[in-house]
C-alpha cells in the first residue's frame, strides 16, 4: 500500500455528448491504494459512468484522471489495461468460447497485438481459473454457465490481467446468496492482497460487510466519502436514497431496513 | 478433473491438417474432372499423351482452381470476420454495400463499354464499386445519431446495398436486351469460367495480404467480438483495430467479388461449420473457415463446369449447396471434433 491514491479524480464532470445535460458534476475523489471501496447511490446516479471513467472508456469533460499519481490520459491503452481491469454489469459473450479460452483473453495485455498467447499466457488462465476455485468450469462454454458461475468466470478473467485495480459493475446483481458470499470472500481477499477493488452495488449492507471505505453519490455528485464505519450510519444513507433509512447490527453483520416514503 | 491441458499453436496444426490434405486432394482430382475429352473425367495419361488435354488442364482448369481455391478463402475469411467483429452470426460480406457495389460497378461496365468489354475492366470497375459502396455505408453509419457502431454499420450497409441494388435495376433496364443484358444477368449470377492465370494474379495482391492480415489478427478477433466495455479493458483499441481487420477481410472479398461476381451463402454458411466443428476460439476457426471455404467452392466450382454440358453459374451451385448445408447444420445439434 502507497500514499499515493491509486485513482484520483479531480474536478470531474461528464456529458454523453456536447449538448445532453452533464452525468456527473464536479467530482473530486482520491480512491486508497489497496483498499475495498464501495459506491452506493440511487439509481442512474452515474455510478457506472463514474467505473467507465476509471477504467478509461469515457474521457471526462472536465477536471483529469490520475492513475497511481501519472495522468490516465498520457497512458497507453495496453499499460492503462495492465493497471486497471473491469467486471461489467451483464458480460454477453456471443459465441461459444469455453471458459478457459475467455479467461485466456484476459492475457490481451501481456500479448501484442498481432501475438498469440503462449504456453506461459494459457498456464496463467489455467492458475486464474483455479485460484477463484473454477478449475472444473474450464472446458465448459460459457454462454451455457450459469449467471452466478458467468460473473465468476468474468472475475478470473478480468484478474488474469493482473491488475492492481479492479473495477466492478453491481458485481453481486444476479448472484443467490451463496455466489454472492463466495463473491464477498473473493473481493475481501484480493483487498487483503494489497489489490484496488472498487464497486458499485444496490445493496448497503452487503457492501459494509466487505467495504474498507465508502463513497455515497447523489443526483451525478459525491456527497460523502470515507472509512465505511463513518459514511455507513443511519443519517448519511437516508440522505443518500431520500428515505428514513435504519442502520443495525445482527449478530455482528450490518443490516439496513428502509422505511416508508416521506 | 484437471482442465483441457492448454492447447498450443502446434495442436491446432494438428487439428487443422486433414482440411490441408483434404483441399490439396480435392484440387488435384479437379484438375481431372471437366468435359474433355468427354464428360466428367479426364484420363491422367492424357496428359502426356493428347496436347489439347493438358492446354485445358493446365491453363484452363488449373487457374480456375487456384481461383476457387482463393475465392472461397475470401469469402469464408471475410464471412468470419464479419461475424466476429459484428457479434452477429447472420452476417455475410454481402453487407456493408460490398457485393452489390460490385454488381453495380460490373453492370455499369458492361453497359458502357458493349458486351465486348474485356474482364479487366468489368473487375477494376466491380473493385472500385466495392470500395466506393464500403466508403458510403461508413460515411453513413458515422452519421447516423443513434445505436451502437455495429447496428450504424450494418443500417448503412443496407441502405447503399439497396440502393446500388436499385442502381443494378436501373442499369438492366437500360441495357440491350439481346447484347448486354444477358451478360450482366450471367456476371450477376457469379462464376469463374474464362478465368485465366492472369485474372488470378490481378486476385493475389488484394487477397494474399487481406487474409494475412486477418490470419495474423486470428487470436485478436476473439477479443474483438467482446462487448465494448471488456475489449477496451483488455488493452484492445477498438477502432483501430477493427478497422484493420474488417480493411483486411474487405479487400479479400471486394477483388473476388470483382472476379467471380456476387458467390452466396459460402461467408454465412462456412464459418458455422468451421465454428461448429472446431469451437469457437478464432486461433482455429480463422484456418478451418479458409480451408473449409477453398475446398467448398471448388467442389462447387467443378460441378458448375462440367456437370451440364452449358456452365452453370457457379453463385446458384454455391446457393444450393450452402442452404442445404445449413439446414442441416442447424437441425443437427451435435458435430464437434473431439480436442
Amino acid at each position: 500500500m502507497t500514499d499515493l491514491p491509486a485513482l484520483s479524480f479531480a474536478g470531474v464532470a461528464f456529458a454523453y455528448h456536447r449538448s445532453a445535460p452533464e452525468v456527473l458534476h464536479d467530482i473530486t475523489l482520491d480512491v486508497s491504494d489497496g483498499a475495498v471501496t464501495a459506491i452506493l447511490g440511487p439509481n442512474g446516479v452515474g455510478k457506472s459512468t463514474l467505473l467507465h471513467l476509471a477504467l478509461g472508456l469515457l474521457t471526462p469533460t472536465a477536471g483529469a484522471i490520475e492513475v497511481y499519481g501519472r495522468s490516465q490520459a498520457g497512458l497507453s491503452r495496453r499499460e492503462l489495461s495492465r493497471i486497471v481491469a473491469m467486471v461489467p454489469q451483464n458480460e454477453h459473450v456471443p459465441f461459444d468460447f469455453t471458459v478457459l479460452e475467455y479467461v485466456l483473453m484476459g492475457r490481451s495485455p501481456h500479448i501484442s497485438t498481432l501475438g498469440m498467447p503462449t504456453a506461459a499466457d494459457e498456464q496463467a488462465a489455467v492458475d486464474g481459473l483455479g485460484a477463484l476455485g473454477l478449475t472444473e468450469l474450464g472446458s465448459r462454454p460459457v454462454p451455457e454457465l450459469s449467471g452466478g458461475e458467468r460473473q465468476l468466470v468474468t472475475l478470473a478473467r478480468a484478474l488474469t490481467q493482473g491488475p492492481r485495480i479492479l473495477l466492478l459493475d453491481e458485481p453481486a446483481a444476479h448472484l443467490d446468496l451463496s455466489n454472492a458470499s463466495r463473491l464477498r470472500a473473493i473481493l475481501e481477499r484480493l483487498g487483503r492482497e494489497g489489490t484496488t477493488v472498487v464497486f458499485s452495488t444496490h445493496d448497503p449492507a452487503g457492501a459494509a460487510a466487505v467495504s474498507d471505505e465508502m463513497v455515497l453519490m447523489r443526483d451525478g455528485r459525491v456527497i460523502c466519502h470515507g472509512p465505511t464505519e463513518s459514511v455507513f450510519t443511519s443519517s448519511h444513507l437516508s440522505e443518500t436514497y431520500a428515505v428514513p433509512i435504519a442502520v443495525a447490527r445482527v449478530d455482528g453483520h450490518p443490516v439496513v431496513v428502509p422505511g416508508e416514503h416521506t | 478433473m484437471a482442465p483441457a491441458p492448454s492447447r498450443a499453436p502446434a495442436s491446432a496444426l494438428r487439428r487443422l491438417w486433414p482440411l490441408g490434405v483434404a483441399l490439396v486432394v480435392v484440387a488435384a482430382v479437379s484438375l481431372f474432372v471437366g468435359r474433355y475429352p468427354e464428360p466428367f473425367w479426364t484420363a491422367p495419361n492424357l496428359l502426356w499423351e493428347d496436347d489439347l488435354a493438358a492446354r485445358v488442364v493446365w491453363s484452363h482448369r488449373l487457374p480456375r482452381i487456384v481461383a476457387a481455391a482463393l475465392l472461397g478463402m475470401s469469402l469464408a475469411g471475410g464471412g468470419i470476420v464479419l461475424q466476429t467483429v459484428f457479434r452477429n452470426p447472420l452476417v455475410e460480406p454481402g453487407f456493408l454495400g460490398v457485393s452489390q457495389g460490385a454488381a453495380f460497378g460490373a453492370s455499369l461496365a458492361i453497359l458502357g463499354l458493349g458486351s465486348a468489354a474485356s474482364p479487366l475492366a468489368v473487375e477494376g470497375a466491380a473493385m472500385l464499386f466495392a470500395l466506393v459502396g464500403l466508403a458510403l455505408s461508413a460515411v453513413i453509419a458515422r452519421r447516423l445519431r443513434f445505436g451502437g457502431w455495429v447496428l450504424r454499420l450494418i443500417l448503412g450497409g443496407l441502405a447503399v446495398s439497396a440502393l446500388f441494388s436499385a442502381g443494378v435495376g436501373v442499369v438492366k433496364y437500360l441495357a440491350d436486351p439481346l447484347a448486354d443484358l444477358p451478360v450482366i444477368t450471367f456476371w450477376l449470377l457469379g462464376g469463374l469460367s474464362g478465368i485465366s492465370w492472369q485474372a488470378v494474379i490481378h486476385l493475389l495482391p488484394f487477397v494474399l495480404p487481406g487474409l494475412a492480415v486477418v490470419l495474423a489478427m486470428r487470436w485478436r478477433l476473439n477479443l474483438l467480438s467482446l462487448q465494448d466495455e471488456t475489449a477496451f479493458s483488455l488493452g484492445t483499441a477498438l477502432t483501430r483495430e477493427r478497422a484493420l481487420v474488417l480493411a483486411g477481410a474487405v479487400a479479400a472479398v471486394s477483388a473476388a467479388t470483382a472476379v467471380a461476381g456476387i458467390i452466396g451463402w459460402v461467408g454465412l454458411l462456412v464459418p458455422h461449420l468451421a465454428r461448429r466443428v472446431y469451437g469457437a476460439d478464432s486461433r482455429i476457426a480463422v484456418p478451418a473457415s479458409l480451408l473449409i471455404g477453398a475446398i467448398l467452392v471448388v467442389i462447387c466450382d467443378d460441378v458448375a463446369r462440367s456437370l451440364l454440358a452449358g456452365e452453370i453459374p457457379l453463385g446458384i451451385v454455391t446457393s444450393l449447396a450452402g442452404a442445404a448445408g445449413f439446414i442441416v447444420l442447424m437441425t443437427r445439434t451435435t458435430l464437434r471434433v473431439p480436442r
